[in-house]
């Protein structure tokens, strides 16, 4: 089989996962002769499903021994099975790279032999990147969770970003769905590596001066809608993801029908929205200071589809309003509906030097049809009489059709969603 | 009415400088581009003395300024210059105020430079030309600003060992692993045409996509169809769109479910004497084939102890019982020695069927693969459900790994007391096959008292 064909079926096999940013590493590696980590995140291309392009994501191989339902890598799937060699993957990289296509390689695999025997061929790639090519541009390595905790050291010494993916969100989603994979296993794996950067930066503020760790953090992926699972467990687990394992960001990615997928999976996906509102959510937890037991609203513990979280966090807690942007704290203006973190840095820098009217926050760019039911401003803004209105939430909310995965079906031939 | 045409920053900030101290006001300036011009303007490089008077501005300013001279809005040396006025005349917060008209239009063309610098480096191509033992890269690309400047000292630091050359329209740059060389703009139909990893590239692109999600207006949002003509990839997009359908489609078809693994052949009672039946009928992975029968799990139907091996071997396969051939001649030796009644317990196997190669006329046993052990496993998990015994022994690497997980090893392992998914004393041995294969008579020995041991520990 030649590089071309291993290309196509090991990066088929690499693109049911959703990490794709190249940022996070602060500086470029001394003494590289090719490739910066400098400008984070760059996307060098975009795909028709509109996610970007900026890492070389493949895998080392697509031959597993585990039986993982979700994953079409699986040992009883008959997916179509290649192998890279060390010196394809190392070399595919530089041209890329060279060309400029990308950010550098996300290289992930299936297990084969075992844990370990895996763990080092990753770990090989990399090194061979940066000392053999002094190559310098970002390289994230999948590590595999029961890997001993030595060659996950070796690969934080390599790679900019090292990450276990949770797979499914709780102890009894992997239970169901992949029975050979432990929550606690996984997390432990995790705690391993957080320890190692902890080390790393200690070390770094005492003075020393220690070889680099995985300087771009960890990240994991979970699947969403492959069970029956609720928003309110999913954000639980990123949040102790986040707080007790220190991690950059969770990926989440909306289970999407995969071949030769095995009949105990839901025959329907998610809508694709679920899995946006999800992020919407994450970044209110990462940003905004809410907490996952607040956000969300809704009675069966999911999140709303048709409108963004914290427009519904808004609507259920209407005795918090309206916010007074002349006065209230940078906490408060976060919660506003339609103001970002940027909007609300602007405000504070104007308004000590005058008060805001109405006009000046639309000149600021808000969602002024959303954030004028919700503050106070220093002229008559009418918009807030519309608080107390029932019907608030079918008069703010988009008239859009939720998209299914399988209408991206007929969608497809149209081009449009 | 002064008339000033500039075209750089430096130009602008000389004029500029030269305006503010002789106290001309923003309305009473008239600027234009270089070839805007009818008749000869003051020029900027006259060299008045009056250029040397310093003004205090907020250093952001300066440094946003310089970004925002790269836009090609005319109208921007106008708006430099008033803002320059203001901040010099009474208003020195003024950056601040973002919801000023002003302000805004600043950072708005500020972002649309920015953004444009972050597609330069997004969106290059670089492609090799060599020339004799020489290879340089070259790309062309198409900014929407004056920005070649703002974007080449990126590209020195990421590719400092190359040789390589970025033309635009309006300006060039080349870079010889030494400093930045900048030159006038080249058409399109000056750069080269191809590259031989673009195939590859393609080859990447389509494969990376999913069929299933399409969202076509984030892709334009984030990669502007203005930027498609210098990106090989993009060729790619309509036939992509066109097969989407039809690939989403198939992959819903090729949907394996239960056919592959032992649980479509389950019994509607799951009773021991029920799953036996119908294992005998099991067609989950292709070894039925060729074996003479179904070998199940035999013994005591309320044992304490479960010992499981890796498959049938010839005699097992013909005669329709577990380890009734010499690893099972071996294996009651074993328990005769740990003073275990062999009908006290259930034997089975991982996989049921015998999976061999021909040999002249005898049947060499083969190891089963990761396939055949995943397809069969669920008969072996149902036998441990409806036994629930209190110990079992695995014996051999292939049962431990079944059961225990594929880091399982048997010689690190052996003979550890467990906790697993069925009981809580589940132990790893030696199979009885690889003793009667071990050639070393003292080796063999201690393995077979190993074995012993390992029985007598769980009885």
């Amino acid at each position: 089989m030649d590089v071309r064909e291993k290309l196509a079926i090991l990066a088929d096999a690499a693109k049911y996962d959703a990490s794709c940013a190249s940022s996070g590493s602060k500086a470029t590696r001394p003494g590289s002769k090719l490739g910066s980590t400098e400008g984070m995140g760059i996307c060098h291309s975009y795909t028709p499903d509109g996610r970007c392009v900026s890492l070389l994501k493949i895998l080392l191989t697509n031959y597993c021994i585990y039986d993982c339902q979700y994953c079409v890598n699986r040992i009883s799937s008959d997916t179509p099975r290649a192998r890279f060699t060390v010196e394809e993957v190392v070399s595919l990289t530089l041209e890329f790279y060279r060309r400029n296509y990308i950010e550098g390689l996300f290289l992930s695999s299936g297990i084969i032999q075992n844990s370990n025997y895996t763990m080092e061929q990753l770990t090989l790639v990399a090194k061979t990147l940066r000392q053999e090519h002094q190559y310098g541009g970002y390289i994230h390595l999948k590590t595999i969770p029961n890997a001993d905790p030595e060659l996950i050291q070796e690969a934080g010494l390599w790679a900019d970003r090292l990450s276990v993916n949770i797979e499914l969100p709780t102890e009894n989603d992997l239970h169901q769905l992949a029975p050979e994979k432990k929550k606690v296993e996984i997390v432990q794996s995790m705690s391993g590596i957080r320890e190692k950067i902890d080390e790393f930066k200690a070390d770094r503020k005492e003075g020393f001066n220690a070889p680099r760790f995985a300087p771009a953090g960890q990240s994991t992926q979970m699947i969403v809608g492959a069970t029956p699972t609720s928003d309110q467990e999913i954000l639980q687990t990123a949040t102790e993801l986040y707080t007790g394992q220190n991690l950059r960001r969770v990926y989440y990615s909306a289970y999407s029908p995969i071949p030769h997928a095995d009949a105990r999976l839901p025959a329907q996906s998610p809508p694709l929205v679920r899995e946006h509102r999800l992020y919407q959510a994450d970044w209110l937890m990462r940003f905004y200071g809410f907490s996952s037991e607040e956000i969300v609203t809704e009675a069966d513990r999911n999140l709303a589809l048709d409108i963004d979280p914290k427009l519904a966090w808004a609507l259920a807690n209407r005795h918090f309003f309206p916010v007074d942007v002349n006065r209230a704290s940078r906490e408060e203006l976060l919660r506003v509906p339609g103001m970002g973190v940027r909007s609300v840095d602007r405000v504070l820098q104007i308004r000590r030097h005058r008060q805001l009217r109405s006009e000046d926050l639309k000149k600021l760019r808000v969602a002024w049809k959303r954030t004028r039911i919700f503050v106070q401003t220093a002229d008559r803004n009418p918009g807030l009489l519309n608080l107390e209105s029932l019907n608030l939430r079918q008069q703010l909310q988009p008239a859009r059709k939720q998209l299914l995965l399988f209408d991206a079906a007929t969608s497809a031939t149209t081009g449009e969603v | 009415m002064p008339l000033r045409a500039v075209e750089t920053f430096e130009e602008w900030r000389e004029s500029a400088r030269e305006l503010l101290a002789a106290g001309i006001s923003p309305e009473e300036v008239t600027w234009a581009g270089p070839s805007q011009t009818l008749f000869t303007p003051e020029s900027a490089h006259a060299g008045q003395s009056a250029g040397t008077q310093n003004f205090s501005v907020p250093p952001e300013f300066i440094e946003r300024a310089r970004t925002v001279a790269c836009h090609l809005d005319v109208s921007r040396w106008e708006l430099l210059y008033r803002m320059l006025w203001r901040l010099t005349h009474g208003e020195r917060h003024l950056l601040k105020d973002s919801a000023d008209d002003d302000v805004s239009r600043f950072q708005r063309m500020h972002k649309a430079v920015t953004r444009d610098v972050h597609k330069m480096k997004a969106f290059v191509r670089f492609r090799k030309v060599e020339v004799g033992s020489e290879e340089r890269f070259i790309a062309w690309h198409r900014p929407d600003h004056r920005i070649v400047r703002l974007a080449a000292p990126f590209f020195a630091r990421r590719f400092p060992a190359m040789e390589w050359t970025i033309l635009t329209p309006a300006e060039s740059v080349s870079w010889d692993q030494q400093e930045l060389r900048y030159g006038p703009g080249v058409p399109a139909s000056e750069a080269p045409e191809g590259d031989v990893l673009e195939d590859l590239w393609k080859t990447y692109y389509v494969s990376t996509f999913n069929p299933a999600r399409i969202k076509m207006k984030t892709m334009k949002k984030e990669m502007p169809v203005r930027h498609w003509p210098t990106l090989p990839e993009t060729a790619l997009i309509p036939e992509m769109l066109e097969q989407a359908g039809q690939r989403v489609t198939a992959m819903i078809n090729t949907r394996e479910g239960f056919e592959t693994t032992a649980t479509s052949y389950f019994p509607e009672r799951m009773t021991w004497k029920n799953v036996a039946e119908a294992a005998q009928h099991c067609k989950a992975c292709h070894l039925h084939e060729h074996a003479t029968q179904t070998v199940f799990g035999a013994g005591a139907k309320k044992p304490e102890i479960v010992i499981i091996g890796e498959q049938p071997g010839d005699r097992e396969d013909l005669e329709g019982e577990p380890f009734v051939g010499p690893a099972g001649q071996l294996l009651d030796e074993a328990l005769a020695g740990a003073k275990i009644d062999r009908a006290s317990v259930y034997i089975t196997n991982v996989v049921k069927h015998f999976k061999f190669t021909h040999k002249g006329k005898r049947r060499l046993h083969q190891k089963p693969n990761a396939r055949e052990i995943s397809a069969c496993r669920p008969w072996l998990e149902a036998e441990l459900e409806i036994l629930k015994p209190s110990s079992i022994v695995l014996l051999g690497a292939t049962a431990a790994q079944a059961l225990l997980g594929r880091d399982f090893r048997i010689t690190r392992q052996r003979g550890e007391m467990m906790k697993s998914e069925w009981c809580d004393r589940t132990i790893a041995t030696w199979h009885p096959a690889a003793i009667l294969r071990m050639p070393d008579q003292d080796r063999r020995r201690q393995m077979k008292d190993d074995l012993t041991l390992d029985l007598a520990a769980v009885r």
